[in-house]
């Protein structure tokens, strides 16, 4: 596909037949990253989907409390940094990763997991209080797609921090050979795509929802 | 000899990172970026700073979708080479759907909700 060849039809003129060729589409060597993304996208549409949910139903409060009432902003402040700090953590990581420097990378990931630790702390945390004050999300179509979508992304992140302790564990028995690099580029996207979603979280669920 | 299984940290692979190449500046501006595009809708919603919520809602709306591609340029690195521009398309595809799914939601329930409110048997009764 890569090379065309044509014959001049002309009577056998055995002059040089012209050759040409297609400067093709250069195919990486490993699909997985871009494997990766289109999982990630994927992903992205079922974020998409239970926010769909939430704007459908994220007003209807059974006579329930409301975000306005529920919300800590300044609590959410600092998960919200605590994720946004761990992304940049994330990014020293691979700058070490770049450098070949296993142990410093090591460092940057165990700081990454326990940022993302606790914002998981903080979550549940404030899940518990709400579910203890009666604010479960049996009480209403908000609290039901609120906790839904909430507890969907908390979900994601403590799967990540699963993966990442497991990814530090192999990087420690093998070093950054390539499938572990492969492996540190793929934790980086999932990581980053969670930050995108929590910013999509925190401005339509607490900030739109403590208004009013 | 093992000269050829790990050289440079690229070596091993081969172009499809290519894009991804990340520097320190990258990270720093983006983190910065964030985190004035989180602090000002964090103080518009906590100060009450507009008086109309419609207001409030766009700005913070608007401030959450730049914060949004800030981190898919400094930090998920994205640009229309990566993956011979495949990265791009995917996203692009994927937002389209996203675009579609949450605007032809909530425009349908809001529909469906009014259409489905409650009339009185007076009402009722002069219907066709």
């Amino acid at each position: 596909m890569s090379e065309i060849t044509a014959h001049s039809a002309a009577g056998g003129s055995s002059a040089a037949a012209p050759r040409f060729y297609l400067t093709g589409e250069h195919h990486p060597e490993n699909g997985t990253l871009l494997g990766f993304w289109l999982y990630l996208m994927s992903d992205c549409f079922i974020f998409a989907a239970l926010f769909a949910t939430y704007g459908v139903l994220g007003r209807s409060y059974a006579g329930g409390p409301t975000g306005a009432e529920l919300f800590d902003l300044p609590m959410l402040a600092v998960s919200t940094s605590l994720l946004l700090l761990s992304s940049i953590t994330y990014g020293f990581a691979v700058l070490e990763m770049q450098r070949d420097r296993v142990k410093a990378t090591l460092g940057w990931l165990a700081v990454t997991g326990l940022l993302g630790a606790g914002f998981i702390a903080l979550e549940l945390s404030e899940f518990a209080h709400m579910i203890h004050d009666g604010a479960g999300p049996q009480r209403s179509a908000f609290l039901s797609s609120f906790f839904t979508l909430v507890g969907t992304h908390g979900l994601h992140v403590t799967f990540g921090i699963v993966w990442m302790v497991t990814l530090m564990f192999q990087l420690g028995k093998h070093g950054l050979n390539p499938a572990n690099r492969r492996r540190v580029m793929c934790l980086s996207m999932f990581w980053h795509f969670l930050d995108v979603v929590w910013i999509g979280v925190f401005t339509v669920v607490y900030l739109m929802g403590s208004l009013r | 000899m093992n000269a050829h299984s790990q050289d440079t940290p690229h070596h091993g692979d081969g172009h499809a990172t290519q894009a991804s190449h990340a520097t320190l500046k990258g990270y720093v501006i983006g983190f910065v970026l964030s985190v004035i595009l989180t602090v000002i809708p964090f103080w518009i919603v906590m100060d009450k700073v507009f008086d109309k919520p419609n207001a409030t809602v766009l700005v913070i709306l608007a401030i959450g979708a730049v914060q949004i591609f800030v981190h898919m340029v400094y930090f998920l690195h994205m640009n229309t080479r990566s993956e011979g521009g495949w990265s791009l398309l995917a996203l692009v595809f994927t937002l389209m759907l996203v675009v579609i799914t949450l605007s032809g939601s909530v425009w349908v329930l809001y529909h469906l909700n009014h259409n489905m409110m409650p009339v009185s048997i007076q009402d009722m009764k002069n219907m066709p």
